[in-house]
């Protein structure tokens, strides 16, 4: 029986992890094979036009390998690159690699996928391409959930936010750390459009309380919320990809969560308790 | 300018549908089930709803049950058509000028609810849905990727009053930590930051964008010329075996996108 | 933004290609392959100006007695400190020879 130090010693820091070590450290040992890496050089077009310093993989890591023995293509974010936001290059590696997969299993191999959201979504350096390339990967996500499996991970510290929370939402299952936070608008933005009495995005405890990772799972929107621990993170992986895909994908059930929605009450804003009182009651 | 522009949306779709009723009584997304080349079709908008239970998605955004029921009008499209032979056209309507932005929408997971209609209008496209967005007025961020971004082929008007864009000026000023006047400046020569459509057409992202006299008050020209380009996209829609979104890449502006693509395929066999 | 190109005499080519670091604030990324024999060469990306200086003091420490393996060097650098620097290109050096 270990002691809660002695715990935390032992501890293998997923966040702490970059994109292409988490890829590595998620793969069976040995079988990570980078594609469209940095030595392909497909900087952004568009930050070099804007004399902004480019990263040579776009912060985009493809890594294809096993996991489990099963053929397993990992799409990493790096959160540490223009804070993840998706840029075109980058965006393409993600939507390219999910339609090379979904091809793969119309040619009878069962590839699946995860994806790690580390992201604050659009880059808005390159605007219309990161919404458009974002719309390619969302088309991507819907057509190889049709035959295994897209897992979604958002571990922190930056996130998943933007149309990328969208994306995430299309995932067959979604993996969160008590860290991460998943929600469609920023603070700043929220606070920005509809004023600070609306939402002071100061207010770290509001922002996990409402958005963390623990209250995602508490209300039925995400389907783990596990340690920062890589060895945690990819058990929980295996685990999930064993249960194959699910009856319904959660954005399959409209009338479900219409039916929750009804039972709202927008005279008031609502409490992290109100939201889990509400997505008890069968929006599961 | 803002208000007029938000009734487009109701404005083409009464039209376009020949003034069918809405299939359901939802006051913000409105599913009318008529024609398109003389086949069935439903035309789908999201519209304001002044009275509307969640006071930040009022003004035509699109909150958290625009999405579910976005998600519900098309789930219900691929239900009706589940044995039919042939799939009927679905047209998005778009005139959104963004996602609801409020602390009860992120509460109850507004990127779920829109994640269900993306999802929504994807599968009915893989399931042979010919889906068609036509912009009107305003295709906003997480509005439009919910409404309209999945659709096989788009068409755009060209007006001052059409913007397809990432984000509002004044926050994405805010984010980036520049004035709305340095942002405006770096739009002029960075083609995909622009917010006017000239420049989004040159993303070669639409199908087609057309001139019409008045996009607020269409007249019957007006009418017409849309109604044909419909059945047009609608056709090619048909003649195409891909009904995924690989028609978007071809402009000159898509170079990475290609140029990424083909590397993975060159690269994916061997790494097998 | 600044670019910035150096070559300086090495060795024999080194064995492997690594990738280090990211284009974080404050941090840089090291792209490092083989290259010609005898000569090592390097391009940096840099989010400051004004620093070439600085630049070629602290690659004439690292390179200059010719004793690392040749290599192209493709650095993409986001304002880090020459001590965060070198250390990149330490850390890259010591992924190829592992």
């Amino acid at each position: 029986m270990t002691t809660h130090i002695e715990e935390l010693l032992q501890r293998d820091s997923f966040i702490e992890r970059s994109a292409r070590s988490r890829a590595k450290a998620l793969l069976d040992a040995g079988s990570m094979r980078e594609l469209a890496g940095p030595f392909d050089r497909l900087h952004s077009p568009w930050l070099a036009m804007q004399q902004l310093v480019t990263q040579a993989d776009d912060g985009v890591v493809v890594a294809k390998g096993l996991l489990a023995g099963q053929p397993t293509v990992v799409l990493a974010i790096e959160g540490a690159f223009q804070g993840g936001s998706m840029g075109e290059a980058g965006g393409a590696k993600i939507a390219g690699a999910l339609e090379l997969a979904a091809r793969d299993n119309r040619r009878g191999i069962p590839t699946q996928a995860v994806i790690l959201f580390e992201t604050g979504g659009v880059r808005l350096q390159e605007a219309n391409l990161g919404l458009a390339v974002i719309a390619e990967i969302q088309s991507a996500i819907v057509d190889l959930r049709r035959y295994r499996p897209v897992i979604g991970v958002s571990a922190g510290t930056v996130g998943c936010y933007g149309g990328m929370s969208i994306a995430a939402g299309l995932c067959s299952y979604l993996v969160l750390t008590r860290e991460a936070r998943l929600s469609l608008n920023g603070p700043q933005v929220i606070e920005q459009e509809a004023g600070i009495a609306e939402f002071d995005s100061r207010n770290r405890a509001l922002i996990w309380g409402l958005t963390g990772g623990e209250q995602r799972f508490a209300t039925g929107l995400a389907d783990a919320c596990v340690q920062d621990d890589t060895a945690e993170v990819r058990a929980t992986l295996v685990g999930l990809f064993a249960q194959g895909l699910p009856e319904r994908h959660r954005s399959e059930r409209a009338d479900d969560f219409l039916a929750a929605l009804a039972r709202v009450d927008t005279g008031t804003q609502s409490t992290p308790a109100d939201v889990r009182t509400v997505y008890a009651k069968g929006a599961q | 300018m803002e208000q007029m522009n938000t009734q487009r949306g109701a404005t083409w779709l009464r039209l376009l549908a020949n003034g069918a009723a809405p299939a359901h009584d939802s006051p913000s997304v409105k599913a009318c089930d008529a024609q398109l080349a003389g086949q069935p079709a439903r035309y789908i908008a999201v519209v304001p709803d002044p009275a509307g239970r969640f006071p930040r998605a009022r003004a035509g955004e699109v909150g958290l049950v625009e999405g579910w029921q976005l998600a519900r009008a098309v789930q219900e499209v691929v239900a009706m058509d589940r044995e039919a032979a042939v799939k009927r056209p679905i047209v998005a309507v778009i005139d959104v000028p963004s996602q609801a932005y409020g602390q009860r929408e992120e509460a109850y997971g507004i990127h779920q609810a829109l994640a269900g209609a993306a999802g929504a209008y994807a599968e009915a496209r893989l399931a042979g849905h010919p889906v068609i967005g036509l912009v009107v007025g305003l295709a906003m961020s997480g509005a439009f990727l919910a409404h309209g971004y999945q659709a096989n082929r788009l068409v755009a008007l060209d007006d001052p009053g059409v913007m397809v864009h990432a984000m509002g000026k004044a926050s994405a000023a805010r984010v980036t930590l520049r004035s709305v006047e340095a942002l405006e400046k770096l739009a002029a020569s960075v083609p995909p930051m622009a917010y006017d459509i000239g420049n989004y057409a040159s993303l070669g992202i639409l199908w087609e964008v057309l001139q019409v006299s008045d996009p607020a008050q269409p007249n019957e020209v007006d009418l017409a010329l849309v109604r044909h380009t419909l059945e047009a996209a609608l056709a090619d829609i048909l003649q195409d075996t891909a009904r995924d979104l690989s028609g978007r890449l071809h402009g000159k502006h898509r170079q990475a996108s290609r140029r990424v693509r083909e590397l993975l395929a060159t690269q994916w066999e061997a790494a097998t | 933004m600044e670019r910035l190109e150096f070559a300086f005499g090495a060795g024999q080519p080194t064995l492997a290609r690594t990738v280090t670091g990211v284009v974080a604030s404050g941090d840089l990324e090291v792209l490092l392959e083989p290259g010609a024999a005898g000569l090592t060469s390097i391009a940096v990306q840099t989010s400051v100006d004004g620093y070439g200086a600085t630049w070629k003091a602290l690659l004439e420490r690292v390179f200059a007695d010719g004793a690392l393996p040749a290599a192209r060097i493709e650095i993409n650098d986001n304002g880090a400190t020459p001590g965060v620097v070198r250390m990149r290109i330490e850390q890259a050096f010591e992924e190829a020879r592992s």
